[in-house]
């Protein structure tokens, strides 16, 4: 196995992957929360 | 051998288990929109020409064949891995997407049917499953924290695709304003955004794919090592389907689940309801609109907050936490809850919570019962409670609604013996819990466990 393979992996491939997902959650949840302030003010 | 086979996908060492919940993620995140079907709802009656039962049949189809497929493929899931099992329902649930699409197009509401009910509810299935067994051995240590994640994702998955899918009708049909009530979009806009999303999907379930990687030594299930239940257990899907365990877990999952939808399907007319006084509801159209999102918010917060608490609390005493706690929670709100606006909210979103986390929790509970052997295969089994409650939740609801008055006129009494009914229902899946004891070693695979037990000693002599 070469020593490119058992390397730990890349912090920046972590948060690639999580920004990933994380972006459009952001977007659902910011928009079910607007959604949700009719409750308040509606 | 092909990148798709399991052993193509074990990690080298020093591979961060950190990759593998938003390889989940992406998988839960999109077929999590079923749940947002609803947004199509009103455009799909105008565009066929039809009943809203007619349309309301794609959901229904969709979770009956997601549960049929969790059930009957969970086993190909486990022995293919991860990364096969994606693509497959990155292909199923984007070819159901398409498929819908040419049947808008065409006006064919069976090709409805067949594209985004059956082709995409095994899409659903397959997603659903396919990553959790994988998630439970990556996280022996928080299989909650684990699939509390995942299956998070599947609640938040709605959340994105409600919003999504307005946006892209209203850019393909620029007449349809999502928040004018009963706005419809043409056909032709329907038609675009199912093949829209359908690439969309298929791009984004395909990167879950590339990512997710089985532990080292988890490339052929007969030689890894696996992480038995809490006494010990390593039991195969066929024998855990004949042990008491798994069927008094079936109806703890049946019960909380059908107790949920009980609220979740009728959450917007309902908090009207509850606050009409001399035929006019105190609560707003957009108020009731906004209950809704509290109630997916809950619902979301749940599946991590709570799966991830029964990581330290024990699986056994948060069911009892969801069913008993839940249950005089559905007791209050059948008693208190018109007393105020905000004491029903808060009770109807804490009971939700519960829902969302006895969907997250189920699968750290099978570990415990039966081990990771083929707990993925297990709990896809088990997952045709969630298409029973599907069924049986909304019949209770309706069927006593529809019994006590007409929709537009009922008040808070009205809802009384549905609640009631539901207080019931959580009270079997209460007991049901509390029978649960640990399986008994008649149902282990004594060959697997006794080759486990061999690999551990051997790995731990290793590293000594």
């Amino acid at each position: 196995m070469s020593t490119s393979q058992s390397s730990p992996t890349s912090p920046v491939l972590i948060a690639l992957a999580w920004l990933l997902v994380g972006v459009p959650l952001a977007y659902g949840l910011w928009q079910t929360l607007v959604r949700a302030s009719a409750l308040f003010t509606g | 051998m092909s990148v798709l086979d399991k052993k193509a996908i074990v990690a080298h060492p020093g591979y961060s288990r950190w990759l593998i919940p938003p390889a989940a993620l992406a998988v839960h995140l999109s077929i999590g929109q079923v749940y947002a079907f609803s947004v199509f709802k009103n455009s799909l009656v105008a565009s066929f020409d039809t009943s809203l039962t007619a349309i309301g049949w794609v959901f229904s189809i969709a979770i009956v064949m997601l549960g049929l497929s969790a059930a009957f493929l969970g086993t190909w899931v486990e022995r293919s891995g991860p990364r096969k099992a994606m693509l497959a329902a990155a292909l199923c649930w984007g070819t159901g997407f398409v498929v819908g699409s040419a049947g808008i197009a065409t006006g064919q509401l069976w090709l409805l049917y067949l594209g985004y009910g059956v082709i995409g509810g095994i899409g659903l299935g397959i997603g659903y499953i396919s990553p959790v067994s994988t998630l439970i051995k990556w996280f022996p240590d928080r299989p909650g924290l684990a699939t509390g994640m995942a299956i998070m994702g599947f609640g938040g998955g709605a959340l994105i695709a409600s919003p999504l899918s307005n946006r892209l009708m209203s850019v393909y049909d620029p007449g349809f304003v999502a928040t004018e009530p009963g706005a419809v979009a043409s056909g032709s806009a329907l038609a675009q955004t199912f093949l829209t999303l359908g690439i969309i999907y298929t791009a984004f379930m395909l990167v879950g794919a590339a990512l997710v990687r089985v532990p080292p030594g988890h490339g052929d299930d007969s030689t890894a090592e696996h992480s038995p239940g809490t006494n010990g257990a390593l039991v195969r899907a066929s024998s855990a389907i004949r042990t008491p365990q798994f069927w008094l877990l079936w109806v703890v999952l049946f019960c909380n689940v059908t107790a949920g939808i009980g609220i979740l399907e009728q959450a917007s007319p309902m908090i009207q309801d509850f606050f009409r006084d001399n035929g006019t509801s105190a609560v707003t159209a957009a108020a009731a609109g906004g209950f809704v999102g509290v109630l997916s918010l809950a619902n979301m917060i749940g599946r991590f907050v709570w799966s991830t608490t029964s990581d330290h609390v024990g699986r056994k005493p948060i069911y009892v936490m969801y069913l008993g706690v839940g249950l005089v929670l559905y007791l209050l709100l059948a008693l208190y809850g018109s007393v105020s606006p905000f004491v029903f909210v808060a009770l109807a979103a804490v009971i939700i919570s519960y829902y969302g986390g006895g969907f997250a929790t189920v699968p750290a509970y099978l570990k415990d019962l039966f081990g990771t052997l083929e707990v993925g295969a297990i709990h896809g089994r088990l997952l045709t409670a969630w298409a029973a409650a599907g069924v049986a939740g909304p019949l209770i609801v309706n069927g006593i609604l529809d019994r006590v008055g007409e929709p537009g006129a009922l008040v808070a009494a009205d809802y009384q013996p549905a609640l009631f009914t539901m207080v019931g229902v959580l009270a079997v899946g209460f007991i049901a819990n509390l029978m649960i004891k640990p399986v008994s070693d008649t149902h282990f695979d004594h060959d697997a466990h006794a080759a486990n037990e061999e690999r551990v000693a051997t790995r731990q002599e290793a590293t000594r």
